[in-house]
């Protein structure tokens, strides 16, 4: 008995849920709610990310769940693409199904294995609190869908960790510190170039010191604010373009990790 | 003399015929090996998954305790269940029909005390509302997930397992070296439906 039990159980299994598409996309609207700029822009960050990190952070958007569970549906759904690299597990996959007038809107995000201690459940919850469930109630699906992959990008590239996010609000001191970096590193380009070559040499090996201590600093912070600052325009779309589109799913495997919300 | 030559020839192919069976069978049980490890490896994801939520339990029942405490009923029963389900044993490498029996009714009592107190928690929504509660709600509803999944790669390894040893003539290998059936997770109500945790 058990053994038919299961039986039944392994042939619903194997039927792929959602087939996925040839060629490969990491944003994937079978709902038709983005404009073709919209998924176009989505896209472009999230090929350039793949292409610089190897996370591979998949958009799956349906109408419909075909009665699953939101958190089922989106593990079925990464698992049989493979979404992130099959050696270091590293993919999120991000399911949408919009509010209807009878159904309530629906979310999940999947984090692969790799990606669990990274990205932990709460943190999920969290993003889709903060980023999503907020523009998705104002109907702006382009817009949370972007802002909740920001955050994903960062934690998942270890660019602040989630005790960062979770303490802080959310983005918004980071571009704060870049300019005054920048303003920072004019003024001692300035001052450099108003000394003239011969004072320069002269100083020049005291001031190493300093001027590695500076570089350090810029390159360490304005690493961790590019993807929290910048990277929510089409910044990321120039680099991609170059790259020649997504490379295809990497068999990543994903164990249930995730946390959904719904509005 | 012709006698003695043709008698090492008889002796010889003998001995190549059980050198042959016994590669053959050495071969079967070669594959049957990796094939039960990988049954018990997924049996073992599947423990840490459970052992994960007995650990989330006393948190989360504090946690309710504090705003619910006249639930004393409802709690208790979260607590006996999760107590009785860390006492049950199972041994990885050659599990049991009844062992696996006994897990899953260990187990599946908690989910249905679990799922139980969550109807309870209903009622009251300056509970659900706190930061503590909502975070370990996601730690368990995520927990549930990992469970299912775990399950469910068992089920998968145990089958390929299964399937292998019971086909001709890797039966024969098999009951001889004593590797045996292994059990399913059978999908059954309370215990492969995880409590609806909503917010």
């Amino acid at each position: 008995m058990p053994l038919l039990f299961s039986a039944v159980l392994f042939t619903v299994q194997g039927q792929t849920l959602l087939p996925r598409p040839e060629p490969s996309r990491l944003v994937n609207d079978f709902a038709g709610i983005l404009s073709s700029g919209e998924l176009q822009a989505l896209e472009n960050k999230l090929v350039a990310f793949d292409d610089s990190t190897s996370n591979q952070i998949a958009v799956v958007i349906v109408s419909d769940l075909q009665g699953y569970d939101r958190s089922d549906f989106a593990y079925r759904v990464a698992r049989d693409w493979g979404v992130g690299q099959g050696d270091f597990n590293n993919g999120l996959l991000v399911l949408v199904k919009p509010k209807t007038a009878s159904s309530n809107g629906q979310v999940f995000i999947a984090t692969g294995y790799g990606l669990e201690g990274a990205i932990p459940d709460i943190a999920c919850a969290d993003i889709i609190d903060r980023e999503i469930i907020p523009r998705f109630r104002e109907n702006d699906y382009y817009g949370g869908i972007d802002a909740g992959t920001n955050v994903l990008m960062a934690l998942a590239a270890g660019e602040y960790s989630y005790d960062n996010y979770a303490g802080g609000q959310s983005s918004g001191a980071i571009p704060g510190v870049i300019i005054f970096l920048v303003i920072l590193f004019f003024i001692i380009i300035v001052s450099a170039g108003s000394s003239n070559n011969k004072h320069f040499r002269k100083s020049g090996p005291s001031n190493l010191p300093l001027w590695l201590l500076l570089s350090m600093m810029g390159g360490g912070r304005s690493h961790g604010g590019s993807w929290g600052g910048f990277s929510g325009g089409s910044g990321g779309g120039g680099f991609s373009r170059g790259g020649g589109g997504f490379g295809g799913f990497g068999g990543g495997s994903f164990g249930g990790g995730g946390a959904g919300g719904s509005w | 003399m012709k006698k003695g030559i043709s008698g090492l020839v008889v002796l010889i192919i003998i001995v190549v015929v059980i050198l042959l069976v016994v590669s053959w069978g050495v071969g079967i049980y070669n594959k049957i090996v990796p094939m039960n490890e990988k049954v018990a490896t997924e049996w073992s994801n599947v423990e840490t998954q459970y052992q994960r939520r007995a650990d989330l339990i006393p948190n989360f029942v504090n946690t309710v305790k504090g705003a619910a405490a006249f639930e004393q009923e409802t709690l208790t029963r979260v607590i006996e269940a999760r107590a009785k389900a860390t006492q049950v044993t199972v041994d990885p490498s050659n599990i049991t029909p009844e062992q696996m029996q006994e897990f899953q009714a260990a187990q599946g009592e908690v989910s249905s005390a679990l799922s139980r107190l969550m109807v309870v928690v209903e009622r009251y929504p300056e509970l659900k509302a706190t930061q503590n509660f909502r975070d370990l709600q996601v730690e368990l509803e995520g927990t549930e997930n990992r469970i299912a999944v775990a399950r469910n790669n068992f089920n998968e390894a145990a089958r390929a397992y299964n399937t292998f040893i019971k086909q001709f003539p890797n039966n024969l290998i098999a009951s001889f070296t004593k590797f045996d059936d292994r059990p399913y997770f059978e999908a059954r109500e309370g215990t492969e439906v995880a409590p609806t945790v909503q917010f």
